[in-house]
């Protein structure tokens, strides 16, 4: 076998933290990982948050972010130690033998210059090729990450491009030095998942072409899966299983991965619809102020007491609009909303208190849904209080109920927010839901910002609960596996309007309306081969026409 | 109250110091306030510690005294700035709308005309006791918590939690109160040890103007104007006071610090 490119041994990470009140001391991120990667090949790194993915891919270029610092281990790129060699040969390195994509594009570039100045730079900088060179080069690279009229979109802005674009062009950027290797970091994550596959396809077939060596690093499995020849497991900085992309998903060996690989495998039998729905809007159209342009239009959904719809869609499709709507956030321009056999007030000043409390929200980023200087305590007790009056020892007592409820322990009364983990905080989020006894609960986008496992475990909490308390879910979200595991009935969502409406079991069967069929084959599938197919179905589709 | 750092310390002690002497002015102080001992910028001896003012008075009695009214005023007028200021910002940034219009139209209005001419046109007309200072400074001074107040609350206001707080249908009280104050209290607190200090240097310009606390009472500004004539001949007496303005300017600040990074830990500062 022939020298890697990228060899690493025992790599360790640390960093040092200042809790308040203690002294600094240092903890370890990365405790030894060793791997090697061949040229042209792709290595996927998964774990989920905090499993030191990231750091090891930018200790791939020497480099530590914030006070991350590497503490021990070699990291040979082309024959040398990049961890023992001088400062100035680091700075050939980066961005020239080996680039970065992060994940956040729109993040990376300067709004203040056009794409093709920022896409030619480092290129340029290196030395590797004279302006005009560099600019072939990336009107060719243009062309490969299939953006439209690569001749000139390098004169455009970043804001002028859209963000699946936006991240193409940045591929493009890492690739125009010609590196031996590039570093992804999470770049279709922010992307939704119809713009997530052409990217996608995109970066796989330009690595493809240009024979280039990758890390992709990424928290979905199924994802990974379509482009990587190796597939490395961490957790909490270690690694826990590495093996060939095939034998990772197919014949996992270690139990962690077992999990990744069958998350989200809740079985939910759908009910079928009831006859008096305890939630229904009908006609809603919507602007927001000063706009003249309808972010919902004509909108009717039901929701049938202890079930569960889900408003699927991606971004901008009006979904977390219509949760405004329904809460009275945001006053609809037409329609009317029917809550428990009475309608509600549009605005929220004219809503009783028992329809506040019978209609409570969760919302997606659960360390923003909570006050961080109030405790567990008081953030769930303060429901409690304000809709039953409840007092001392009793609402210390259902605070309890709940927190056992939600699989907590009492120990957490006391702690606040910033003790507690992602998953702990949207179960305290629940927990403070339920404590105003609801009839619906509007769910969104719960799950989105948790790993896999962790939403998983909030998935079931839920069911558990809706079981228990026959309570309705509206549940928001861009994820079409979280509405497979938890819906009653779908509503899809394209731009303001429902295209689709009905029982799950209908809804996700055929035939499809153009746009489901879009979203539902564009949720990535954990075998091998499946963006090839889908790509190839879509050409012949499209050809057909 | 373990692990209070070297810097809070000093700042701590030196406030304190400083407090004390104010409350206790009389038991302290070696003269009376206004009791002429000796000759006319004696310099400083066993009996006159820090030597004896353009008319005889000694300098250190003086100073404790000019200590205590200064510091007095100093601390009403921020309390009063801080409670009008932030109260009313926080009211503006959650209200929004015509409310917010309003109220932060007016402040634009008052913060145009700058603050010392204006306090000497108000004293100038107004009788000048203790309690209209403290209002006037107060007051005037307001205009720089809103500003800040607001700015901080209108960031909180639109978190998710303040929003679910409106959706239980909490009143605006509550809101303001036990969602929105608590996490903005770092940036107040610091400001209000920045504040108290220019309260300090406000209230002692006014006095060396002459539109401050009048003579015969003492206090620091008073002073430096009382004996702003020896400079000419060497005599440092005018320099006590504002070696007094400086060290507890300092103090106070450091004391700021330590509780600002006491207040943004978000685990409720127990470290």
């Amino acid at each position: 076998m022939n020298e890697p490119l990228v060899k690493v041994r025992g790599l360790k990470i640390g960093a040092t933290v200042y809790p308040p009140g203690e002294k600094p001391h240092d903890i370890a991120i990365v405790h030894g990982v060793d791997f090697d990667l061949q040229k042209g090949q792709v290595l996927g790194l998964i774990g989920e948050s905090g499993a030191g993915k990231s750091t090891i891919g930018l200790a791939a270029m020497a480099y530590g972010r914030g006070g991350v610092k590497i503490t021990a281990g070699e990291v040979w790129v082309n024959g040398r130690d990049i961890l023992k060699t001088s400062l100035k040969d680091i700075r050939a390195l980066r961005g020239g033998e080996v680039t970065y994509v992060s994940q956040s594009a729109a993040a990376s570039f300067n709004p203040a210059k056009q794409i093709m100045e920022q896409v030619i730079e480092a290129a340029v900088g290196h030395g590797k090729f004279s302006k005009s060179q560099a600019e072939t080069r990336a009107i060719d690279l243009f062309a490969k990450l299939g953006l439209p009229d690569p001749e000139n979109i390098g004169k455009r802005y970043p804001h002028q491009v859209s963000g699946g674009q936006l991240q193409r062009c940045m591929t493009a950027l890492a690739l125009c030095p010609e590196p031996d290797m590039v570093v992804f970091d999470e770049p279709t994550t922010a992307l939704d998942v119809t713009t997530q596959i052409d990217v996608l396809a995109a970066i796989k077939e330009a690595i493809r072409d240009t024979g280039v060596a990758a890390l992709y690093i990424t928290h979905d499995l199924a994802v990974v899966a379509q482009i990587s020849d190796h597939i490395m497991v961490l957790r909490h900085g270690e690694m826990v299983e590495y093996g060939d992309t095939g034998q990772i998903i197919s014949a996992p060996k270690e139990d962690y991965t077992k999990a990744l690989v069958s998350v989200r495998s809740i079985d939910h039998q759908e009910k079928p619809p009831g006859t008096d729905p305890v939630l229904s809007v009908t006609n809603i159209t919507a602007r927001y102020k000063g706009t003249k342009f309808d972010v919902l239009s004509d909108v009717s959904v039901d929701l049938y007491p202890g079930q569960t719809l889900a408003i699927v869609g991606e971004s901008g499709s009006g979904k977390s609009t219509l949760a405004r709507v329904i809460t009275g956030l945001l006053p609809p321009r037409e329609g009317q909303t029917n809550f428990a056999g009475q309608t509600l007030s549009d605005a929220l000043a004219g809503r009783s208190r028992d329809e506040l409390r019978e209609l409570q929200m969760i919302y997606q980023m659960a360390d923003v849904a909570m006050n961080p200087r109030q405790t567990v305590g008081t953030i769930i007790g303060r429901p409690l209080e304000f809709y039953f009056g409840l007092r001392g020892a009793e609402k210390k007592r259902r605070i309890r109920e709940l927190l056992d409820a939600i699989e907590m322990g009492d120990g957490f009364i006391d702690r606040y927010p910033a003790e507690l983990s992602g998953g702990q905080k949207q179960r305290v989020c629940i927990a403070r839901s339920l404590a105003a006894k609801p009839k619906v609960i509007i769910c969104d986008e719960v799950t989105s910002a948790l790993d896999p496992l962790v939403a998983d475990g909030i998935l079931k909490l839920l069911l558990e609960l809706q079981k228990a308390e026959n309570v309705a879910y509206l549940f928001i979200t861009h994820d079409l596996a979280t509405v497979r595991a938890i819906a009653d009935s779908i509503a899809v969502m394209y731009q303001g309007r429902v295209v689709r409406y009905g029982p799950k079991s209908k809804v996700l069967a055929p035939p499809f309306d153009d746009y489901t069929d879009l979203l539902l084959s564009s949720v990535p599938e954990m075998r091998l081969g499946w963006l090839e197919q889908v790509i190839a179905n879509r050409k012949m589709e499209s050809a057909g026409n | 109250m373990k692990n209070i750092p070297i810097s809070a310390m000093i700042g701590l002690s030196f406030t304190g110091l400083y407090f004390f002497v104010a409350i206790f002015a009389p038991w302290i102080a070696p003269y009376g306030m206004a009791e002429v001992v000796g000759d006319v910028w004696e310099p400083s001896s066993a009996k006159y510690l820090l030597g004896t003012d353009s008319i005889g008075r000694d300098l250190l009695s003086r100073m404790i005294y000019g200590g205590r009214t200064t510091i007095f005023i100093a601390t009403m007028a921020t309390i009063l700035s801080f409670t009008t200021g932030a109260t009313l910002g926080f009211i503006a940034a959650v209200s929004g709308g015509w409310v917010d219009q309003l109220l932060s139209r007016f402040v634009d209005l008052i913060m145009s005309i700058p603050s010392l001419i204006f306090a000497l046109v108000v004293l100038s007309v107004m009788p000048v006791t203790v309690n209209v200072l403290i209002l006037v400074m107060g007051l005037l001074d307001s205009t720089r918590v809103f500003r800040l107040a607001r700015a901080v609350a209108v960031d909180i206001a639109v978190m998710d939690y303040v929003e679910a707080a409106r959706l239980r249908g909490e009143k605006l009280l509550w809101i303001i109160f036990r969602e929105i104050l608590p996490n903005a209290l770092s940036p107040l607190v610091a400001e209000m040890g920045l504040r108290f200090i220019f309260m300090v240097l406000f209230v002692s310009t006014l006095s060396f103007l002459g539109l401050g606390v009048q003579p015969p009472q003492a206090d620091w500004g008073g002073i430096v104007k009382e004996n702003k004539d020896g400079i000419v001949y060497g005599i440092p007496a005018a320099l006590a006071p504002a070696f007094a303005i400086a060290t507890l300017s300092i103090s106070v600040n450091l004391v700021a610090d330590w509780v600002l990074n006491r207040t943004t830990s978000l685990k409720g500062g127990r470290g």
